[in-house]
């Protein structure tokens, strides 16, 4: 890091503050502590099944495994009053298959990976190109990952320029931006980037924690370094900016931690899934079987839940 | 009256622009009640605990002992008066001569051992009589109170036979009996405290817990005889106020410690001024939290509301006085509200729990008061939604409960900056240089505890060396350790509880 890039991180820190690691992780185990059961229960289940992008990102995806996943982003599971996800999540070469297995008349969105996914390692202009290729197909939102080798260089204006041009790419889509945070690695650098970003996205528009293709993904911390980071741009700003824990997320029980972490921190506003998302394969099926359970008093073998998506 | 300027009414707050941006901590999704269901297993009627036998009292009165969150009566329990402090103390001196005080060290070890697993074994049922009979929610008597007081059996289970190297080069034996008085914040804690170093050096022991949490300290009188540990090494005794003096005036005990109020810790000085019984006492505190502009904030937050609200602010060293540089108080002002909105305050039986209720009427009522009197002096209160934070939750108004809250604009002068409330309230104050910081913090009759936050490690050093206080924080709060020594300057007491010097003061060093 050259002496500028270090003076750039230090001035930044000093305008948005820092975290302390040992303190985010006391407060977070806390949600870890939340007896979430009855009706609070059914209706955490409901709003982190309205809030999963069901997702998968393969070598070997093919339009029928995108058309199977489709189907179950409709239709999660016969017999549960439970609502239909947020999105689908696939590569760009699969939206238009998406977009013809969901039809033009349907809530659920479609978002794709776009920018090079998950290195973003190719030049800018290949990166714009498959954004406006992925909207053109039929694309609502775009989840785009940022350069990191910039970010940890301290060239924060080409970080912040790429990210912009790549608003301008989406147009009236939605931008999701990925900030990988295992790549990151300090709960300082994650809070930097958060900020960063959303100086230059849209009010509505994500941020995200990883692609779900490094060792680390979400993680209760630095879901609260980014939501706390959500919180603080909007007091200062107005500007609400959503929020997509992705990877790792396997559990029901683990989802309703990451809900109680919203509610508590960023409140009521934050609890739907125009601001908040799970990046998600498998958690589907573990809510639906929790919800099943509520209303049966009786787990359900697995067998039980359709399988349609087996990514991250 | 001479017309000044007249004073020009001010446009409503942003009227013509957007609405100031503001966080909703709603009910959009509200916790269904978790409540913990196990079963404390409460005796009806608790008799004082002499000679390893539950006795009827002398005088045969008892008194009541109730749940603070809904006021029903939990147990009866019984008052001993100065003819049932004599004969614990003829049982604890008759341990302490014929078996106790003669045991090797590495046999009185297996005793402590075995209370520290029993106490283990029986968790759950101990921690949910706690929050019964005390008012503190669950999550903390289950994670914290019940055990930590198992931790502290541990540890000093293992200095048992290692009297040896309490006091290097010297040679130490244990004192003989000594009389303890315990308060109410943490009734099972405070006698592990209490009992674990007196029992680990040899001495026998007549401990009188707090009228208003008498229950668990009977219930370990059970621990105590399934430990076998020989009849009369612990005796528990239970009153008022007259019998706390009995135990801590008896000519047999060589030794007295105490927790509890300042101004009770004083009339016992001064009642055993002239005796050459040996004192520790622990006593009040207004600890200061000093959040410097450079700390992360978010974090130093959860650190002073931890600090303030922790056990309802019932906490000798509660973190009740927060400086502020004065740059960074806005900031902290508005998320301290923030975080106060998502805290949960009711049923102390609920999981869900962040704040339970206020121990008895007596104290609720001095809570009250503090709150009062800080509104006439001018501070200005924040609670929840701002109104009288001290009213119950409850449907039908039962309970002593008390919402956490702050008040900002406190001046040093101003009566709640000064002394203990006790209670969920907390005091901000700004400072402009560290100096000013330092003085300030220390411009109390306490020394209990003080908490630093900053990035700055040469800061962190600097601050917690200029500041009179017996444990400081940094960049955390309410940490325990039994191999931490816990004690006070000035007012806050002296003796140290924990650790090896919390050893020294029940050995005699030849």
């Amino acid at each position: 890091m050259s002496s500028g890039s270090t003076a750039a991180f230090r001035h930044l820190l000093n305008e948005i503050g820092s975290v302390d690691q040992v303190g985010i992780e006391e407060r977070v185990a806390k949600y870890t502590t939340r007896s979430i059961k009855k009706a609070a229960k059914v209706q955490g289940l409901k709003l982190a099944v309205s809030m999963v992008d069901l997702t998968t990102l393969e070598g070997k995806d093919t339009p029928g495994k995108v058309a199977s996943l489709c189907q179950k982003a409709l239709a999660p599971h016969d017999g549960l009053d439970c609502p239909q996800v947020a999105a689908v999540c696939v590569y760009p070469a699969m939206v238009k298959h998406a977009r013809r297995a969901l039809g033009e008349d349907t809530a659920v969105r479609i978002a794709s990976v776009a920018t090079a996914f998950p290195s973003g390692q190719a030049p800018l202009r290949t990166r714009l190109a498959e954004v406006k290729a992925a909207v053109a197909d039929g694309a609502d939102e775009i989840d785009m990952v940022i350069n990191r080798g910039a970010f940890l260089a301290g060239e924060f204006q080409e970080m912040q320029d790429e990210i912009a041009a790549v608003v301008q790419a989406c147009g009236a889509a939605t931008l999701k931006v990925i900030l990988e945070v295992s790549e990151l690695e300090t709960y300082d650098n994650i809070r930097a980037a958060s900020f960063l970003a959303m100086r230059v996205i849209r009010p509505g528009d994500f941020i995200k924690t990883s692609t779900g293709k490094t060792s680390l993904n979400a993680t209760l911390g630095n879901n609260q370094v980014m939501i706390e980071a959500i919180r603080d741009f909007y007091l200062e700003t107005g500007t609400p900016i959503a929020m997509k824990p992705a990877g790792g997320i396997r559990t029901a029980k683990q989802a309703l931690q990451f809900l109680i972490a919203v509610k508590e921190t960023l409140g009521d506003a934050w609890l739907n899934n125009t601001r908040y998302r799970f990046g998600a394969s498998s958690l589907l099926n573990d809510l639906l079987r929790q919800l099943e359970k509520e209303k049966t008093g009786a787990y359900q073998a697995p067998y039980y839940f359709s399988r349609a998506a087996e990514s991250y | 009256m001479p017309a000044l300027t007249p004073e020009k009414k001010r446009p409503a707050a942003r009227s013509a622009g957007r609405p100031l941006p503001e966080l909703i901590f709603g009910d959009l999704w509200e916790y269904d009640p978790a409540t913990e269901t196990a079963d404390p297993k409460l005796k009806p009627r608790y008799d004082l605990f002499i000679g390893g036998k539950f006795v009827a009292p002398a005088s045969g009165k008892y008194f009541d002992s109730i749940n603070p969150a809904n006021e029903t009566k939990l147990a009866e329990i019984a008052q001993a008066n100065a003819a049932d402090v004599d004969a614990a103390y003829a049982a604890a001196q008759k341990a302490f001569t014929t078996t106790w005080g003669k045991l090797p060290g590495k046999e009185r070890a297996k005793y402590i051992y075995r209370l520290a697993r029993l106490l283990q074994d029986r968790a759950r049922e101990f921690a949910v009589a706690e929050t019964m009979d005390g008012g503190k929610p669950i999550k903390e008597s289950r994670d914290f109170d019940v055990p930590m007081a198992a931790a502290h059996f541990f540890y000093h289970a293992g200095w048992a036979d290692k009297l040896d190297y309490v006091a290097p080069g010297r040679k130490v034996a244990p004192l003989g009996v000594v009389g303890q008085v315990i308060p109410w914040n943490f009734p099972l804690l405070m006698m592990a405290w209490k009992l674990a170093p007196a029992l680990a050096m040899g001495n026998t022991i007549v401990i009188k817990p707090a009228e208003t949490t008498s229950v668990t300290a009977l219930k370990f009188a059970e621990i105590i005889q399934d430990a076998g540990l020989p009849p009369g090494t612990v005796n528990i005794v239970t009153g008022f106020g007259d019998t706390g003096a009995a135990v801590m005036n008896h000519p047999t005990a060589v030794k007295v410690a105490f927790t509890g109020s300042t101004e009770v810790g004083k009339i016992i000085m001064r009642s055993l001024a002239g005796t050459d019984k040996k004192m520790t006492m622990e006593l009040g505190g207004k600890a200061a939290n000093i959040v410097f502009d450079d700390a992360p904030l978010d974090e130093a937050i959860e650190g002073v509301v931890n600090g303030i609200f922790f056990n309802q602010g019932e906490v000798c060293c509660a973190g009740s006085r927060l400086f502020v540089q004065e740059s960074i108080l806005p900031a902290v002002i508005r998320k301290l509200r923030h975080r106060m909105a998502s805290l949960r305050v009711g049923d102390p039986m609920d999981k869900n729990t962040d704040v339970g209720a206020i121990n008895s009427k007596a104290q609720h009522e001095r809570i009250a008061h503090y709150v009062r009197l800080g509104r006439e002096e001018g501070a200005t209160l924040h609670a929840s939604d701002d109104t009288d934070p001290c009213v119950s939750p409850a449907a039908d108004g039962k309970g002593f409960f008390c919402r956490p809250c702050f008040f900002s604009d406190v001046q040093p002068s101003h009566t709640i900056a000064r002394e203990e409330i006790f209670g969920p309230v907390l005091s901000v104050m700004s400072f402009r240089t560290p100096d000013e910081a330092v003085s300030r913090a220390n411009n109390t009759p306490y020394g209990l505890a003080a908490g630093v936050w900053t990035d700055k490690g040469s800061k962190v050093f600097d601050i917690a060396r200029r500041l009179k206080a017996g444990v400081v924080w940094c960049n955390t709060y309410n940490k325990f350790d039994p191999a931490s020594p816990f004690g006070g300057y000035k007012e806050s007491g002296f003796g140290r509880e924990g650790g090896v010097h919390g050893l020294r003061p029940y050995v005699d060093l030849d």
